[in-house]
């Protein structure tokens, strides 16, 4: 049993209990809820009493929990709450969800980005629970005038040995609510645990079944306009003028004006906001309001040189002939063990510019009026949205509200809450409510995509193939990928990371495991390059690097557990049973860590008709405790398939700044017949605690599919994506 | 602007939009039916998809002046309470993540059934190519749309 301090203040609790009106909602046994004949129907409180911002309890003993995170797709409206009902130990069917609004008073970090909801969120969660069930306790035990250290709780019932009285959470919850805060509470041991570790249906399931208006682009309020954007086609331009008069009288149009969302010319919103000003049209309907934009004549002027994706290639092919003054890290004495090796390996590897492409494209309700605004859609950085829109609109930030729906995908592109803050500039200019939607083709050639990305990599052997000097040299958009501490970094003697920054007007940002998404396939490919010509089985030779890492590793600061890594690729080794022989399988493997999460992958790939199909992809995971096992799962096969997706089919390209591509008809993303035919999930259980999942599984799986697909031709691809090079079949 | 006559889910409707308008956009401005999603409105993703006359149809290249009678059925009116067997087998996989494809995909996946009980692997990727869930669940729609044709 681990004792913590609460770490809560008086403030923290709203003591006051709330009415609620009663009444029946229809609830969902979700434990046994295969078919909707074990619907039951939960009956409502006539009054919940808050305990903490997370839960409040009905006087019926049940329990609404607050997901305090964005949800995109991972789960966490599910898995948080867990978490909490797990402290709190009430019965999981007795437990209503409710997503909350942004509230920086209440909850900590309210966002969805790095894979850090689960692992940050763990002790809070874990707190509200715990310190509501003491204070419930508290109160049993006032009540019966017993100690409380007699008293048990079991699904949200108290219970007292001695004279078997038991109470339920709902018959003392207003008295609980009006206990003094716990100084220190005791949280469960994780052998304990009856919730977390066993798989629970997403809260949502039945709701996104049926159809239920659950996202940014399903809110829908009276009095509601609907606006759309026309930014610049190409990246360097900005609004020169604009003729309105063949769409002003089109039927339903109200307004068209132009907005500026960077008036300051803020060079670090730049690389996000890389349009800061744009038309906007507003009217009745969304039909109505698309018709129009097609029928606006902009007409753009050049801000800064338009860019070419040939250009791109060609700096950053320049950059890697360059030396650093300064690299990121240099361990022994690279230059004299390349000069003395016997062998030595080469190789570059590339990327291109992706575009996220969440199934909902970007959207946002906006009410700003004089005093107050009232923000509505689909954000994974609420709180920084509300903050721009605060210094843009002029309103103080607590006099604006924002809350998150559930959101059609985020993968990193609602990070940025331009959308948000332009949808609050029309609403303010229109001093009507307003609904910002973006078209797939705005959505698409607007930016804050993957940078492109070019990495060199070299390696030295000796003449008994050890491997004696390491070299990564990498560049990209805005940023380098290299993580310089991150593995083979700490596990060679010599080595040396280098990194480049290639400017660009266009705008890039965080992409589903960024920088690991690109580096994790470079890397893991090249040390099979290495491997192979040092003649050793890929699995062993990394495990050989790890072991130097335990034993003896170089350095102070690497940016792993190599027992941990290796656990996973041990366990995926035993798990696929590598090394068998399999007639007509060809096996990659590749292992990455990031994103605090520790994955190991095999790909399994038969050529039919000299095609590439991949059979298996087996997965090993150490993220610590798994909450709800069968929806890590699916995290992970989505990760999986993700990877591989991209890898293989996507990328956005430039000619005079313009996007090469706006819409799916030629931006391929991966489709059912091509996604791996079978994944299997292994979990490291090793009770620590638990990390994210969102991102970890995508990283390395295009390093074992490349690895597979060398077994299988003999030829080594290093360019994504690798349609360009090679045809797959479904 | 003029008025069209609709029947969705069983029930009659009319509408009075432009006569260009498509589907999609009179069920979700006009008729607050939300489930249908917009993905691409060039019929690319099939987050849009309905059913007219049974047949899968992606609804955001679909004007309203191109309906001539036939009953079209949304995600809403699949089943009375959410029992359709394919919309139950979505939820004992828990096949969604982000869940904004779903309604497309079960409404590819029940009309897939209607005309094919049993489909094999490949005539499932066949008849659900059309659909892209981003979040990558393609592997549980699969073994949902087995599950709810009784195949697994």
């Amino acid at each position: 049993m681990t004792i913590i301090k609460t770490k809560y203040n008086r403030r923290s609790f709203l003591k006051v209990s709330t009415v609620a009106g009663g009444g029946m909602v229809l609830g969902f046994n979700w434990l046994t809820a295969c078919t909707a004949s074990a619907e039951e129907i939960m009956q409502m409180p006539e009054e919940w009493f808050t305990v903490n911002a997370f839960l409040k309890i009905g006087d019926n003993g049940v329990v609404t929990i607050m997901s305090p995170n964005p949800e995109i797709g991972q789960n966490v409206k599910t898995s948080m709450p867990m978490v909490v009902a797990e402290e709190l130990d009430v019965d999981w069917d007795k437990v209503i969800v409710e997503q909350a609004p942004l509230d920086t008073e209440a909850f900590t970090r309210q966002v969805a980005g790095g894979s850090q909801s689960i692992r940050r969120g763990w002790n809070s969660l874990r707190m509200a629970g715990a310190t509501a069930r003491m204070m419930l306790l508290q109160a049993a035990a006032e009540q019966w005038q017993v100690p409380v250290s007699e008293l048990t709780t079991e699904k949200g019932v108290i219970r007292h040995e001695a004279t078997g009285n038991t109470l339920g959470y709902g018959e003392v919850a207003s008295a609980a609510a009006n206990m003094d805060v716990p100084e220190e509470v005791a949280l469960k041991d994780p052998k304990d645990f009856t919730i977390i570790g066993t798989s629970r249906k997403n809260v949502d399931g039945k709701k996104i079944v049926t159809g239920a208006p659950l996202y940014g682009l399903d809110h829908y309020e009276e009095g509601m306009l609907f606006a759309m954007i026309a930014h610049a086609p190409a990246f360097g331009m900005k609004v020169g003028s604009f003729d309105d008069s063949a769409i002003k009288n089109m039927p339903g149009i109200k307004d068209v004006f132009v907005i500026n969302t960077n008036p300051e010319g803020d060079e670090r919103r730049m690389q996000t906001f890389a349009f800061p000003d744009m038309v906007a049209i507003v009217g009745n309907s969304t039909w109505e309001v698309m018709k129009a934009k097609k029928a606006l004549e902009v007409s753009w002027e050049t801000a800064t040189a338009p860019e070419s994706t040939s250009m791109h290639e060609a700096m950053m092919d320049e950059q890697l002939k360059q030396s650093k003054a300064d690299p990121e890290r240099r361990d022994g004495n690279p230059e004299a063990a390349f000069a003395s090796a016997a062998k030595v390996i080469e190789r570059t590897y590339s990327a291109p510019f992706l575009a996220h492409n969440p199934m909902e494209p970007m959207n946002f309700f906006a009410d700003v009026s004089e005093e107050s605004a009232k923000l509505v859609g689909p954000i994974q950085t609420p709180q920084s949205m509300r903050g721009m829109v605060a210094a843009l609109t002029g309103l103080p930030e607590e006099k604006i509200s924002v809350m998150m729906t559930r959101q059609g995908g985020g993968f990193g592109r609602r990070l940025y809450g331009h959308f948000g803050v332009e949808a609050a500039l029309i609403s303010q200019k229109v001093k009507a409510p307003v609904k910002l939607i973006y078209s797939r083709e705005d959505d698409m050639t607007y930016g804050t995509y993957r940078p492109s990305y070019k990495v060199l990599y070299r390696a030295a052997l000796d003449e008994s193939n050890n491997l004696i000097a390491f070299q990564v040299k990498g560049t990209g958009t805005h940023g380098s990928p290299i993580f310089a501490n991150r593995f083979p970094a700490g596990t060679v003697d010599n080595y040396l990371a280098e990194s480049f920054s290639k400017p660009s007007n266009v705008s890039t940002g965080a992409w589903r495991a960024p920088r690991s998404n690109f580096i994790a396939f470079a890397e893991q490919s090249f040390l099979d390059e290495v491997a192979e010509e040092a003649g050793m089985d890929p699995i062993e030779f990394r495990l050989n690097l790890f072991d130097k890492a335990i034993d003896s590793p170089v350095g102070e600061s690497n940016d792993y557990d190599a027992e941990r890594y290796a656990g996973v690729l041990k366990l995926v080794r035993e798990k696929s049973g590598w090394g068998q022989e399999m007639p007509g399988v060809h096996r990659g493997v590749s292992a990455y860590f990031c994103h605090n999460t520790y994955v190991a992958q095999v790909v399994d790939l038969v050529m039919e008709n000299n095609k590439p199909v991949i059979q298996k992809v087996w997965c090993a995971v150490d993220c610590g405790i798994v909450i709800n096992p069968d929806a890590a799962r699916n995290q992970i096969e989505g990760g999986i398939v993700d990877g591989l997706g991209h890898g293989l089919f996507s990328s956005m390209t430039f000619e005079e700044g313009k996007p090469q591509h706006s819409n799916f008809n030629t931006y391929r993303l991966i489709r059912h017949a091509e996604a791996p035919k079978a994944i299997e999930v292994f979990f490291v259980d090793n009770g620590i605690d638990p990390t994210g999942l969102g991102e970890p599984s995508l990283p390395p799986v295009m390093a074992a599919f490349a690895n597979a697909l060398k077994k299988a031709t003999g030829e080594r691809i290093t360019n994504q994506p690798f349609v360009r090079e090679i045809e797959i079949l479904g | 602007m003029a008025n069209f006559d609709l029947r969705i889910n069983g029930k009659d409707y009319q509408v009075d939009v432009d006569p260009d308008t498509p589907i999609l956009w009179v069920l979700r401005d006009h008729l607050q039916l939300l489930g249908t999603k917009y993905g691409c409105g060039v019929g690319q993703c099939g987050a849009c998809t309905i059913h007219l006359d049974g047949v899968a149809t992606r609804s955001c290249l679909l004007p309203v002046s191109g309906i001539n009678k036939q009953k079209i059925t949304t995600i809403e009116g699949l089943s009375e309470t959410g029992n359709h067997p394919v919309q139950e087998a979505w939820v004992a996989h828990d096949v969604p993540q982000c869940g904004y494809c779903q309604s497309g995909q079960i409404m590819s996946a029940a009309a897939l059934l209607k005309k094919n009980a049993k489909p094999t692997d490949e005539e499932i990727d066949l008849a659900m190519n059309g659909n892209i869930c981003r979040c990558g669940t393609y592997l549980r729609v699969k073994a949902a749309i087995k599950t709810a044709s009784g195949q697994d």
